[in-house]
Formats: C-alpha cells, structure tokens, sequence
C-alpha cells in the first residue's frame, strides 16, 4: 500500500527542551494512525511539521508526495487540519468561516457557499450555520472546525486532539465522522491522550513519551507488548469463589484479584497453556462457571507498561540491539 | 523513505492579492453585520467629541462652543485611526492565540495573505470611523469651509496614517500572547500621541516642555492639515511633509520588527 506520510529522522528543539528527537512514522494511505501520548510527549509539535506550520531541525517527512519543507504549498493543498482549539473566526458565522476558506482555496464565491452549507449539514449545523462561532458550545465549535478542515477535500487529514474537553456524545460523533472519512479514503493521522479513542479508531498506533516513539505497532499487538495475558474466572455460585482462588493460587502461584461486586477473579499469566488446566481443575473440583477466559490486558494497563521508566520500552530497546 | 514524487507550482502575485482581498472582507462582514463591531470604531472618537464639545468647550475654548467644535472635528479624525489601530492589535493577537492564523497557514495560500489581510480590512474601519466622526461633527454644526476634493484628500490621508501607524500595533498584537493584554500596552503609546497635540487644546497655552513634544507630535503635525484641508486655514504643505516623514518611520520601524516577531511567533 503507498503511503500517505512518511518521516525519518525528525527532530525538533526549542532553547534547553528538546520536543521531538529521532522520530519515524509510515502511514499507508486510507487508514488511521493513532499518536498516543502524555501531554507534553510531542505529539503537536509532530503534528506541527507534518502540516507545514513548524520546520523540523533535522529528518525529512514526505506528505502526499510531496516534501514538507522543500514544497510546503504542495502538501497544504492536499492536507486538512483541526487543531485543539476550534481554528476559526469566533465573530463570523459557520458558513462565513467555511465560505471565507472555500474563497481562499480559489472556489467561486457561489461554489464557496454551496460547499461551506453541504459540509455544515453534513455535520449536523445547518440550522446554527449563520450564528457566530462564538454562540456555539465546545461540541458544535468542535464540528464547525472539523467541516472547516474538509473544505477542500483533503486526502489527508490531521486531527489534533479531536475530542479533548467533549462529552462522551459529542466524541462519539467525531468517531462516526472520522470513521465515514476513512471509509471515503482519507487517510487520517489522530494525536489523542485516550487510549479507548486510538484504540477504537486506528489501524496502527505510535506511542510518543518526552518527544520520542516508545512503541508502534496495532493496538492488539501493543496490548500484548505488555506482556502475557489477563485470566478471569467468575464462578457461578459465589461459595465457590474461595476454591476458585485456591486452584488459581496452586497454578500461577500468585492469588487472584478479586472484584467483591460479581465474585470476579483476575490474574495475570504468561503461558496461555495454563487455560486447559485450570478448566480440568475445574471439572475435578464440581466448580460451574459463569466466565473463563483470557484476554489482553486493557489499554490503560498497556499504555502505563509502556511509558512508565524501565518497561517495554527498555524491553523494545534491548530487542532493536539483538 | 522515499523521494518526493511531486512538486507544486509556486503561489503567484495575483493569488496572493487575490487571497489577502478575501481575507481583508472578513472586516467588511463583520461591520456590516454587528454594531458592536461599528461602536468599536466610533465610540471613543464620538465620546470625545461630545465630551470636548459639551463639557469642556466653554472652559477650553473660551466660551465659543461653535468655534472649539471647527477645531476639534478635524482633529479627532486624526485621532480616530489611533484608536482602531488599538482593535488591531486585539484581533490580530486573537487571530494567532485562537489557532485561526494556523488553519490559514494550512492552506495553500500566499505566505503573507493572512497578515495582510488584517493590515488591509483595517482600511474599512479607518473609512468608518473618520466618516462617522465627520458625519457626526458635520450633524453638531461642523462646517467644512472648503471642496469635496478637499474632503476626500483628507479622509484618504487619514486612512493612509492609520495604514503607516497600525505596525506599531501589530507588533504588539504578535508580541503579546493574550488578547486581553493588547489594549493595556498600546494605550501606553496612544494617549500621549492623541492628548499630548493640539486636537483638544491649542498647543500655545502649554508649558514649554510640553510644546517641544506637541509641536512635533505627528497627530499635531496631521491635525494641522487636516485644519488646513477642511477649514482653509493654515498651509497643507509643511505639516504633510513632517506628518509623511513620522508615516514613513512608524513603517520602517515596525515593520521589519513586526515581521521578525511574526516569524519567531509562528515558527515555534
């Protein structure tokens, strides 16, 4: 698959900080890549170079085709940008804003206004397009900046913590809207701090920590990066929940935690071989149960392996020197 | 990694005006929509000229309402671009600190249309509020004493001064990080070019140290030929070529500042 953005190499200071150092992205085109990271982890300043606003120190980053630094009007006609804050003209209106974008893009005023009102239905605002910006609330201002940033119909589109300060139904229509995109076959690079929304959305995830990528990879091969699985077992009658924990505690050696509420036993393995045993065990004991399984850890307990000082990533590192 | 695969052609000129041209009708749209965007422009040049006539003539000027107000007119249109110039500096610090001049700068326009679009809509509010201060003196019993050419030469020279002193304020619109902290700054530099001239008080009944500064003021300087374009008093020439030579320092000075502050600002 050709890819829609590459970079190498790139890095970026500012005075005594150091933002970005060394970093390497490949987005093949048509899927979403999640940048995932603490704030302050250089995700924006990434995201800054890649939409021609910053030059980078050193690497080089080819969007599109076409180089970010040597031929930035080239990869600002193909991209499209939201930033954390809603990017546009709080007096005007919703349809003056994407009318005013359209123009700058060389629309004819009529094609402009046409466009600026199809994008602002699409996203919900047809009623409140001719309010200012400024009357809007957090989700709405959210959707017109989005729209803002499809005016001229990118291949390419960077969102830049899309969803932060929106509640959980403003951020659901994000997601739809960044789903049907993908679907029409932009390419999107998402910067996020949640790990539900880089795991719900993208196709490969890079986790940024004190501007450096810590882990790249899907979001299952991350969860696995953690090492081993999660083993739950809730048993069907809570009096036996004590001889599950028995059993449990003589194969792994370790005792379960255990959720009072539903009796729910969780432990964490590393041979997924332990399964079959336990079930035998089961058997043997008479023990019903509700729930048994394995699963990867959540990404919460990933993402804390990863950036946390001595985990995956020193794992990661001794694995590049072999 | 790859090579590029593709190159774009250059932005040319005329896109670039052409852009600027629509970014600049950003200003058309918002006057001609919000009142408050009108009162911006007008309210503090209309309450000194109501202030000064009203209440302070009689102790000013001697008693002559009428006459205070023949001085005063011509003078506040000078005094009115300073003003909008302070709003400049306010929305071009809200333009950047919003992320509104970013989406710009994500588009494939001309590197300069986003500044200049804001240098250029201004000329709509300069028109506006020199007009309305005319428009409201001429109601109030101003007279202008010589020719309609006279009129336009004047209200285009007033919106050229605005044009050549806003870089003051758009450095300071770059410089500062929050919109709010604007007006606070420029004020520091607008008060003692607008009260210390001869719009409000003739320039001869001040202590001497302070005619050096009056005297010399570009307001006073523009003051004068306006005087001498509206009223037929006086000559147009001096004052214009000392009022021209502040215009041109005010642009070589913060110019080249404004664009370097421009850089550093966006550049991180």
């Amino acid at each position: 698959m050709p890819l829609a953005i590459e970079a190498e190499g790139l890095a970026k200071r500012y005075r005594e900080t150091t933002a970005l150092r060394d970093v390497d992205l490949a987005v093949p085109a048509g899927t979403v890549h999640g940048v995932l990271g603490p704030n302050g982890a250089g995700k924006t300043t990434a995201v800054r170079i890649l939409a021609t606003l910053l030059t980078p120190d050193a690497g080089r980053a080819v969007v599109g085709g076409y180089d970010v630094v040597r031929d930035p009007v080239g990869v600002r006609g193909i991209i499209g940008l939201t930033g954390q804050y809603a990017a546009l003209d709080e007096e005007l209106s919703a349809v003056e804003n994407l009318t005013l974008i359209g123009r700058l893009l060389r629309l004819p005023a009529a094609d402009a206004r046409v466009r600026a009102r199809e994008l602002l239905a699409d996203f919900g605002l047809a009623e409140a397009e001719s309010r200012p910006v400024k009357t809007y609330s957090g989700g709405m201002r959210r959707r017109a900046d989005l729209a803002a940033s499809l005016v001229g119909r990118p291949s390419v589109l960077y969102l830049d913590e899309p969803t932060t300060g929106l509640d959980p139904h403003s951020r659901n229509e994000v997601w739809d809207t960044v789903r049907r995109l993908v679907a029409d076959g932009v390419t999107v690079l998402l910067t996020t701090q949640y790990l539900e929304e880089a795991d719900q959305l993208a196709d490969r995830i890079t986790v940024f920590n004190h501007g450096t990528v810590v882990a790249e990879g899907r979001p299952d091969e991350l969860k696995r990066m953690t090492g081993g699985q999660t083993l739950e077992v809730r048993a069907a009658r809570r009096e036996q929940v004590d001889t599950v924990a028995e059993i449990i505690l003589g194969l792994t050696g370790q005792l379960p935690a255990r959720d009072e509420d539903t009796g729910r036993l969780t432990v964490p393995v590393q041979d997924p071989e332990l399964l079959s045993a336990l079930v035998h065990k089961l058997d043997a004991a008479e023990v019903a149960f509700d729930e048994l399984g394995l699963r990867l850890p959540t990404m919460d307990e990933a993402f804390l392996a990863i950036t946390s000082p001595g985990g995956v990533r020193a794992t990661l590192t001794e694995e590049k020197l072999r | 990694m790859t090579t590029p695969t593709r190159t774009s052609p250059p932005v040319g000129p005329l896109e670039a005006v052409g852009s600027t041209l629509s970014l600049a009708s950003r200003n058309i749209t918002k006057l001609r929509k919000s009142p408050g965007a009108i009162l911006d422009v007008t309210l503090q040049p209309l309450l000194m000229l109501f202030m000064f006539t009203l209440l302070f003539s009689g102790a000013i000027g001697g008693g002559d309402r009428d006459a205070y107000l023949q001085q005063l007119v011509p003078g506040l249109m000078v005094f009115s671009p300073l003003y909008v110039t302070i709003g400049t500096g306010v929305a071009l610090c809200t333009d950047i600190s919003k992320g509104f001049f970013d989406r710009l700068r994500s588009l494939p326009i001309a590197r300069s249309a986003p500044l200049a679009g804001i240098v250029i809509g201004d000329v709509a509010r300069y028109l506006v509020s020199v007009t309305v201060v005319l428009a409201v003196g001429t109601l109030m019993g101003f007279r202008v004493h010589t020719n309609p050419v006279a009129v336009l030469a004047s209200v285009g020279l007033m919106i050229t001064f605005g044009l050549c002193i806003c870089w003051m304020a758009i450095l300071v619109g770059i410089l500062l990080d929050s919109p709010a902290a604007v007006p606070g700054v420029l004020i520091g530099a607008v008060m003692p070019l607008s009260f210390g001239s001869n719009v409000f008080a003739a320039a001869d009944s001040m202590p001497g140290w302070v005619q050096v500064w009056v005297n010399v003021n570009p307001v006073t300087l523009m003051t004068d030929v306006n005087r001498a374009l509206l009223l037929g008093e006086g000559q147009v020439m001096g004052p214009l070529l000392g009022g021209l030579v502040w215009m041109a320092g005010f642009v070589a000075v913060f110019f080249p500042l404004s664009m370097r502050a421009y850089r550093r600002r966006l550049g991180r």
